[in-house]
């Protein structure tokens, strides 16, 4: 029944030639995984050294200039680099043919060749880095992306080419859940990570290409001055707003959906329970994508908008609080009366809804137009943004890697040390933002080098001081992490094929998997998450 | 799927779907393989779609905000070279679906024939959308801060021409691409890879030349006819 396991994808074929013309999902999803992983190591350097620049009122050791230059890094890494790409290229690469029981993606070459544009496109950024880097943010809004003195055509060439390398996997996983399912395997037998990797793809394949147009006009405005996002010359910057926001607001969805699709799944399995109102979870993310499409003139409240229009925006934005609310509920209630294992993956996936409801809950505030205006372009914004992606995505990441670690690895890690390390993430993380939520409501601006010489200098630097030594705590956390992960993989205890008693088809065949997946054609026979009726050794 | 395959090996006596050379070791048969391609390319055209989708939101919004110079701007336009590219680009999809339909019928021949005359008609209307576009730029009819006419009526006509080039240039770029890959389409049918059994190639590089036809049926009116 189970696949051989002297010959695994890792190991066969060898050879560097191998891994870079490899067409095998798992291997991709590994290229794409280191990758990101520096992307991340990348962007948190210039997180940490914007906090280290905060630490204290005045001047430290950036010029203003600088500072503008490596908060647009860090944001512009973090978002096209890492996050968008994160979990969906990643573990959804890994998981999602061997979770459908299916041998491959049903495009292994535009796999690959997504993996190759997005070595591209991190290129060109990298290009763009190299000589002299931008400041406008990392949403370039016009005018001034149009005339700042920073390398913008490079930059933003460099996102448009990384937004093919997310249609490519986008429209690759739609294909593969249409019609590479495992006979018997129904749309309501997919796992919850399935579903949530598909709206997750929907919204890659209709969102991405109007950023691919909007930055391509950006760059002809700047390059040969078409004049339609300059005011001088008839055009209107603040519909560059829109056209970004129309795919940059469905993009956190890109960004937060897999998060959630990872913790159904964590949830479901590590409190051994049939998953409460496994429809409504998934229905929940389809909602999500659709209506996230419509809500992208929150950004703009305060950007010349019509009222009525931000009304509008407003409540529609408040209705996005519906399918997540249901989610958060449901996945509350798969807990009640589990037989809870607080194993890391379990401990990330707590966190997150611990974390992910805080940073829902005031993304409400920024929807409500009366207070928006009180807190827009404040710190509030900057710890609500985190605690969705970070306390959000990132965490949900982690428990995803920890989770599957032991089948893309054939190790297990440290559970000790994954638990202290978690300990840090998490402490370092509150630490780092839950006072920015006080800071951005007492009215710290963000994006300042320097808050001196303000009304309330004293009280801004007892918080800003505070949030820089988390974030120090949240620099050891990710070390510790990646030392054990390192470690696991030389002197890590071999990993059974089911560690943790799922029930899907990724736990059914070895770990790590060989190169065709099963050894056998696999079947459908029960659901995901049917723990009341089938052993984990029966699946 | 396995249940299809074995019945058609059972009914013509040999293996139909299984032994294709063309079938990636991923899918169960041909079918599969081909329903697989053919959303892949439905999905890819939805992508094509939302980019130009941009560029006629950017047309509907500076058109409502001046619509009197839209209609002078749209004067300097060549509505009979506009007239006969829309007709040449009609004529091209008839082929191509042509060039499918003739592998259909395994009539490879037939196929080359009407996939060279496709890629004939995209060479004509890049052919006419050259002399018209170096007509304006000898009229100084150009995007942006090169608009150097000064006979255009109305507030920033040059906002019309940026558009009217994001739009015929973004579409003329899908034309090369479609000569490219119908091209290698060609060259492919030459050497006698495509037949009933699989012509997938054939009818996604129709699917997609369509697209690019039906794309300029829009602009045509939008741009050429709107005075």
């Amino acid at each position: 029944m189970y696949g051989s396991s002297e010959k695994n994808y890792l190991t066969y074929p060898t050879g560097v030639k191998s891994w870079l013309f490899t067409l095998d999902h798992k291997r991709i999803g590994i290229m794409y995984l280191v990758l990101i992983l520096l992307a991340f190591a990348a962007g948190g350097f210039f997180a940490l050294t914007l906090r280290l620049e905060l630490f204290r009122s005045g001047e430290q050791f950036l010029d203003q200039d600088t500072y503008n230059k490596f908060f647009t890094l860090h944001g512009a890494i973090m978002v096209f680099l890492f996050i968008i790409p994160s979990i969906p290229a990643a573990l959804g690469n890994f998981c999602l043919p061997l979770m459908l029981g299916a041998k491959d993606v049903a495009f292994p070459r535009l796999n690959l060749a997504s993996w190759y544009v997005y070595v591209l496109g991190a290129a060109i950024t990298l290009y763009s880095v190299a000589m002299g880097a931008v400041d406008t943010g990392w949403t370039f809004y016009s005018p001034y992306s149009t005339q700042s003195g920073g390398e913008v055509i490079s930059m933003t060439f460099g996102v448009f080419v990384l937004g093919f390398s997310s249609i490519f996997t986008g429209l690759n996983f739609i294909v593969t859940v249409h019609k590479m399912r495992a006979p018997g395997m129904t749309w309501y037998n997919l796992p919850l990570f399935v579903w949530g990797t598909y709206a997750t793809a929907v919204i890659q394949v209709l969102a991405t290409p109007v950023l691919g147009i909007t930055l391509l006009l950006l760059i002809l405005e700047r390059a040969v001055g078409i004049g339609i996002f300059d005011p001088a010359m008839g055009g209107d910057p603040v519909l560059f707003q829109h056209f970004f926001w129309f795919y940059s607001h469905p993009a956190v969805y890109i960004m937060i959906l897999p998060g959630m699709a990872i913790v159904s799944d964590l949830i479901a399995v590590h409190s051994h329970k049939k998953i409460f109102g496994y429809k409504l979870i998934a229905y929940s993310s389809v909602a999500i994508a659709l209506l996230g499409f419509l809500v992208w003139g929150h950004h703009m409240f305060i950007s010349g908008q019509s009222e009525f229009s931000s009304m509008v925006f407003s409540f529609i934005t408040f209705f996005i609080g519906i399918p997540t609310g249901i989610k958060i509920f449901n996945w509350v209630t798969t807990l009640y009366k589990g037989q809870i294992s607080l194993n890391t993956p379990m401990l990330y996936a707590l966190a997150f809804i611990i974390l992910f409801t805080i940073g829902g809950l005031t993304g409400v505030f920024l929807g409500a137009l009366g207070l928006d205006v009180h807190l827009h372009d404040t710190y509030f914004v900057v710890a609500h943004f985190h605690y969705v992606m970070m306390g959000g995505t990132v965490i949900a990441f982690l428990g995803g890697i920890h989770h599957w670690w032991p089948k893309i690895f054939g190790r297990m890690y440290s559970e000790l040390w994954g638990r202290i390390a978690f300990v840090f993430i998490f402490v370092g993380f509150n630490m780092t933002f839950f006072n920015q939520f006080m800071l951005g409501s007492q009215g710290m601006p963000r994006r300042y080098h320097d808050y001196s010489g303000f009304y309330k200098t004293d009280l801004f630097e007892r918080y800003h001081g505070f949030s820089s030594f988390g974030a120090l705590i949240l620099g050891v956390g990710f070390a510790i992490i990646t030392i054990y992960l390192i470690a696991s993989l030389f002197n890590g205890k071999k990993a059974s094929d089911n560690p943790w008693g799922g029930l899907t088809f990724e736990w059914a065949t070895t770990s790590p998997p060989p190169t065709e997946n099963f050894s056998y054609e696999p079947v459908l026979k029960h659901g995901p998450y049917d723990f009341d009726k089938v052993l984990p050794e029966d699946i | 799927m396995d249940n299809t395959a074995t019945e058609v090996i059972d009914i013509h006596g040999e293996e139909h779907h299984r032994g294709h050379p063309a079938l990636a070791h991923h899918f169960h048969s041909m079918e599969q393989q081909h329903e697989s391609v053919k959303l892949g390319v439905w999905l890819f055209l939805v992508t094509e779609v939302l980019l130009f989708g941009g560029l006629f939101c950017f047309y509907a919004i500076y058109r409502a905000w001046n619509p009197e110079m839209f209609i002078n701007a749209n004067e300097y336009l060549d509505v009979k070279l506009g007239a006969i590219n829309t007709l040449v680009l009609i004529f091209s999809s008839l082929t191509v679906a042509l060039a499918t339909r003739s592998i259909q019928l395994d009539k490879p021949k037939q196929t080359v024939g009407f996939l060279i005359v496709t890629i004939g008609c995209a060479a004509t209307f890049l052919v006419i959308k050259y002399f018209e576009y170096s007509h304006k730029f000898h009229d100084g009819l150009l995007p942006g801060k090169f608009f150097t006419n000064l006979a255009v009526e109305g507030t920033n006509p040059h906002i019309f021409f940026s558009i009217y080039f994001a739009m015929t240039g973004l579409h003329g770029l899908h034309v090369v691409g479609g000569m490219v890959f119908l091209g290698w389409v060609t060259l492919r049918t030459m050497k006698g890879a495509y037949s009933s059994e699989y012509y997938t190639p054939v009818e996604m590089g129709g699917l997609y030349w369509h697209l690019v036809d039906l794309i300029w049926i829009y602009l045509f009116p939008l741009l050429y006819l709107i005075g």
